[in-house]
């Protein structure tokens, strides 16, 4: 028979090994403690970041062609890692916006595609400010569409770029519901996560990413924002720059000049 | 204890053991956090490297220079200096060991990407050189008239003939 000291001191020590989480039985190793702290001192000296300048987009789409290609997506599939969309406001406020097919083909008529709304024509005396938004991955601080990957097959590399490791993917789509700009969707053959991760192949080789080589106004630019010298980094810190939906928390990386309170 | 405490207790023990046997085989060596810690860095770090591989299409026309430097010199003079050779001729690829030649691009639809008129006041694209792609010569293709390399708002062929 137990008595009620005894009880007690028997829920007391079961209780306090209930508390007790996991982690506190985890044994450190030094070693990889060090090399945590070393990584947060001195956190690698790249961080890509991209920039966009809409004054200077045409809506011709030759970043859209150029990205297709180089990244091997199917060119006539109706998905792209980046896309154009143009904006048209009207002098009575409001927003019509269209990107058919991404804008690969560019945009040569003001006919707006509104997909099953049909076509729509706007009177160009009716219209107050029209522009072209190019669009891609932001490759954000906080990427939520990484946090949410269930197996580990999305994640950040060191210089900021978040990847996709195709053999690991289960096409679960959390990362395509997860992320606030779109700009993921499934690839047409592998069948898992695609995105844009501005060319990595070609930035670790010291190129620019195809989309920054095919725009012929310069209206797309990539650099290094740890490199105080970069001339994209001396336009983010200096000029008046913006970012798309900041209220995410996500902390994106490409960075707009000319940015409309419009887009979306 | 009793006979029936440890069976399940040996049974749930195999399933763990299997699992983590399991978990040995499946889970490549080179899975781990890395830099980006444990909220980002999940990864198996060799797919950073089969993602640099991915091969390079668009070389830029820094390399069509090194070949066709005539060319490259006639066009930076022109108003079409800021077009990136490929994006008329097609990628580079390896050429011109493979392909040969280049797949240009001399279609209509190619060049209103830009030069189909477009109102828009304030961008750009409102002061490019425009036609009305309906209206202007509808049949035939820009480069009838118009010199790519050389652009001017004239009909250029017959000026270059007379």
């Amino acid at each position: 028979m137990m008595n009620r000291r005894e009880f007690c001191k028997k829920t007391m020590i079961v209780a306090g090994g209930l508390v007790l989480p996991l982690a506190a039985f985890e044994v450190f190793n030094p070693k990889r403690l060090m090399a945590e702290k070393n990584n947060n001192d001195d956190k690698g000296n790249v961080r890509w970041a991209f920039l966009v300048d809409i004054h200077k987009c045409v809506g011709c789409g030759f970043c859209v062609k150029a990205c297709k290609v180089e990244n091997e997506v199917p060119y006539d599939a109706n998905a792209t890692r980046t896309w154009v969309e143009r904006y048209v406001v009207t002098k009575d406020g409001q927003t019509t916006i269209d990107s058919p097919r991404g804008a690969r083909d560019g945009f040569t008529t003001q006919q707006i595609d509104q997909a099953h709304h049909g076509v729509k024509v706007i009177n160009p005396e009716t219209v107050a400010k029209a522009f072209f938004v190019p669009k891609l991955c932001n490759q954000c601080d906080n990427p939520a569409c990484v946090q949410v990957c269930p197996v580990g097959a999305t994640y950040q590399t060191g210089d900021g770029i978040v990847l996709v490791d195709r053999s690991w993917c289960i096409g679960c789509g959390y990362c395509v519901m997860g992320c606030p700009y779109g700009v993921r969707f499934f690839h047409p053959v592998y069948h898992v996560a695609e995105k844009c991760n501005f060319c990595y192949h070609r930035i670790s080789k010291g190129m620019k990413s195809a989309c920054v080589d095919a725009c012929p106004f310069g209206a797309r630019r990539i650099g290094n924002i740890r490199d105080p010298d970069d001339p994209v980094t001396r336009i983010i810190t200096t000029e008046q720059v913006n970012v798309l939906k900041e209220e995410f928390g996500t902390k994106p990386q490409v960075f707009y000049l000319g940015l409309s309170r419009e887009v979306k | 204890m009793k006979n029936h405490v440890w069976r399940p207790l040996l049974i749930v023990l195999l399933v763990v053991c299997g699992i983590l046997t399991a978990r040995t085989l499946v889970v490549p060596d080179d899975f781990g956090i890395y830099e980006r810690g444990y909220m980002y860095g999940w990864h198996r770090k060799s797919n950073e490297a089969e993602w640099k591989a991915v091969r390079v299409k668009y070389k830029t026309a820094r390399v069509c220079a090194g070949c066709h430097k005539d060319k490259h010199d006639e066009l930076i003079k022109s108003a079409h200096s800021g077009i990136n050779c490929e994006n008329c001729h097609g990628p580079n690829y390896d050429h011109p060991k493979d392909p040969l030649g280049m797949d240009i691009d001399r279609s209509r639809k190619l060049c209103i990407r830009c030069h189909a008129h477009l109102p828009y006041k304030g961008t750009l694209r409102g002061s490019i050189p425009g036609i009305d792609p309906e209206q202007h010569y509808p049949s035939a293709e820009c480069v009838l008239c118009h010199i790519p390399h050389n652009p001017k708002a004239m009909n250029q062929k017959r000026e270059v003939k007379s």
